[in-house]
């Protein structure tokens, strides 16, 4: 395998809450190689958009404590120097927000906020900063990207936004490209639009991408590989065809039981994990998942923490690995 | 029925891929913003009113029939008439042109301290915010140690330092001002600076700087514009007190203030010596004070919503 693009281990982050400490992220580790693309999937509330957040610096310093190891190309992005960071930001990695209507700053221009990243690394000029914002718009499939360069975010529609957040990200063509929710708020037409336009870059630059989302539709067209994530913890992951057609994790079970599909009778209920995740601020003592496994098939699973173990036939260089007392016996 | 009736939808344009939406025509906010504020008659009077009295103010020379030390001893403390419409002093001279000549005092004061506050108070309420930690306690230490004392006895104490006079009394007024600035736009700052934009903006990379000058301050602005408005009208009459108590322009110079303190003492004998100056201010600070109210009706988003609704 070649060297990983990024290589996360056992990152934490802590979070102060007037409540208690939020253990937010219990020791991650995962690796994403160029031109691969990592899913990570999970419930709200699971950790996932703060395990990302905290790879860029970009969670509150007075609150947040990150601890671990995040390498990108080989420098650690958790003690890197401000400036440093800085110049990462952008050509090393680009980042999409989830919520297209508070991502945009309302007084400026697309434009100018498109070309915001150009500018920030090298001397870039207004004419040709503006030649690249409407070819970045168009890029996103942005209908008239010459008019709408001039518009104001609230002049666009919600999935118009979503596109020109999209194109921010990808203005500095980065190393790895981070969508946290990228196409939640789009049709499913402009997402598949998004989705090529990934894939794109991905074999044209080797992009790097982990995608956040809970769409499993989305991750069995673009991932190639998938980690699950509950309570701050990584349950499950593997390639897309083990976990999502031999899933070990009572979790993961639960979460692709949940999916509705168009076979399922009007009215029928539709299926659901009962119970809630549980409150960052008071873990359960033991496997994350206990709490709400309809399984709990162990005496250790009220105590003892399970640890991420290879399961199936798999092993090799992309092993197949959950987090659960329940997985002995039932994997073949 | 074959089709629906699309309501709102317009009839010759078959729609494209995705429309541009037009709800809204592409034009600057500012102008949206003078334009909501036009349609506020509050607003619109006030704003009126003032633009008149900076008028006269700079004009003053040529529109006071007398100068301001034009003494007529045959003259003394004549009510209203056709030659003198606001009566005349103990000294004969003219009320109606002094009090158009004081206008540029008083005004000039205003603003001069209203602007240092606004710059002073403004970037250190800026920098405390955006860096928040020791910065935000230190200067916000200092601030409340200023706000700490009573605003006319602190102004005083600055004259008293610095001596009597028009620059002393806009400096004394713009300290006095700058930690309500401070206050302000730290407030304002520290609820922009959680945005995702500027959250977004960092992520590519954007310098602090950038991320103060392009995304933070501009919106952040609107409470600190109101509070502009609000301050002048404040700094008028905290000029017209300190001309009042003697520490701010000397005599014979005409300033609103001061002609209030001299005619006082004739409030008997010559109302009018008193009640013009006094009606000059009262005029001035309504108006400051209603343009606020008026800017902060336009600038809220929500309310802006619904004005903008309602007039279409």
């Amino acid at each position: 395998m070649t060297a990983p693009l990024l290589e996360v281990e056992d990152l934490r982050v802590d979070l102060r809450t007037p409540r208690g400490t939020a253990h937010v992220v219990n020791g991650l580790s995962y690796t994403v190689g160029p031109g691969e693309t990592v899913a990570v999937v999970g419930e709200s509330g699971s950790g996932k958009s703060v395990s990302v957040l905290a790879l860029l610096g970009l969670l509150p310093e007075r609150t947040a404590t990150v601890t671990g190891r995040a390498l990108l190309q080989g420098e650690d992005l958790l003690t890197m120097a401000p400036e440093r960071l800085r110049r990462v930001r952008g050509p090393g990695v680009g980042m999409v927000f989830q919520d297209p209507m508070t991502s945009l700053n309302p007084v400026l221009t697309v434009g100018r906020q498109l070309t915001e990243g150009l500018r920030a690394h090298g001397p870039v000029s207004k004419a040709a900063a503006r030649a690249r914002a409407v070819e970045l718009l168009g890029e996103v499939g942005l209908p008239d990207p010459g008019r709408a360069v001039d518009r104001y975010p609230h002049e666009l529609s919600g999935g118009m936004r979503q596109r020109v957040v999209i194109a921010m990200a990808l203005a500095n063509s980065p190393a790895l490209l981070v969508a946290d929710e990228a196409t939640t708020a789009l049709d499913v037409t402009v997402q598949a639009q998004i989705i090529d336009l990934v894939e794109r870059l991905q074999a044209e630059q080797g992009t790097g991408v982990i995608w956040i989302t809970h769409d499993l539709g989305v991750v069995a067209g673009i991932a190639d590989r998938v980690l699950v994530m509950y309570g701050g913890r990584c349950v499950e992951d593997g390639t897309v065809d083990d976990v999502l057609e031999r899933p070990v994790h009572p979790y993961t079970r639960g979460l692709l039981g949940a999916l509705p599909d168009l076979a399922t009778a009007d009215d029928a209920d539709l299926a659901t994990i009962p119970g809630t995740p549980p409150a960052p601020t008071d873990l359960p003592a033991g496997c994350v998942f206990w709490p709400r496994c309809p399984v709990r098939g162990d005496a250790r699973c009220e105590t003892e923490q399970p640890p991420l173990a290879v399961v199936g036939a798999g092993g090799g260089e992309l092993p197949h690995r959950a987090a659960t007392w329940c997985a002995e016996g039932e994997a073949s | 029925m074959t089709q629906l009736p699309a309501p709102g939808a317009t009839p010759a344009a078959p729609p494209p891929a995705e429309p541009l939406p037009t709800t809204t025509p592409a034009r600057p906010r500012w102008r949206e913003t003078l334009g909501l504020l036009a349609r506020n008659p509050t607003a619109a009077v006030s704003a009126t009113v003032l633009v008149l009295i900076v008028l006269v103010a700079v004009f003053d020379e040529t529109l006071a029939p007398y100068g301001p030390n034009e003494q007529d001893p045959s003259l003394q403390l004549q009510p209203p008439s056709r030659d003198h419409p606001f009566g005349t002093d103990e000294f004969g001279r003219d009320v109606f042109s002094r009090v158009i000549l004081g206008a540029g005092t008083s005004l000039r004061v205003g603003f001069l301290s209203v602007a240092f506050a606004l710059v002073v108070g403004t970037l250190i309420g800026l920098v405390a915010g955006y860096y928040g930690r020791w910065v935000d306690d230190t200067l916000m230490r200092l601030m409340d140690v200023l706000f700490a004392f009573p605003a006319v006895l602190l102004a005083i104490a600055i004259v008293a330092i610095r001596g009597a006079g028009p620059a002393n009394a806009i400096l004394a007024i713009g300290i006095v001002y700058v930690p309500i600035f401070a206050r302000v736009t730290r407030a304002s700052v520290l609820g922009v600076r959680e945005e995702v934009y500027v959250r977004a903006s960092r992520s590519v990379g954007a310098s602090d700087w950038r991320l103060i000058t392009r995304h933070v301050l501009p919106n952040a602005a609107p409470p600190i514009i109101v509070q502009t408005s609000v301050s002048l009208a404040f700094a008028v009459l905290a000029e017209a007190a300190l001309s009042f108590l003697g520490l701010g322009p000397r005599r014979p110079n005409p300033s609103w203030g001061l002609m209030l303190a001299d005619g006082r003492g004739f409030i008997e004998q010559a109302w009018w010596y008193a009640v013009f100056p006094g009606l000059a201010i009262v005029v001035t600070v309504l108006c400051f004070n209603l343009l606020g109210d008026g800017l902060r009706d336009v600038l809220d988003p929500r309310q802006r919503t619904l004005m903008a609704g309602g007039g279409r």
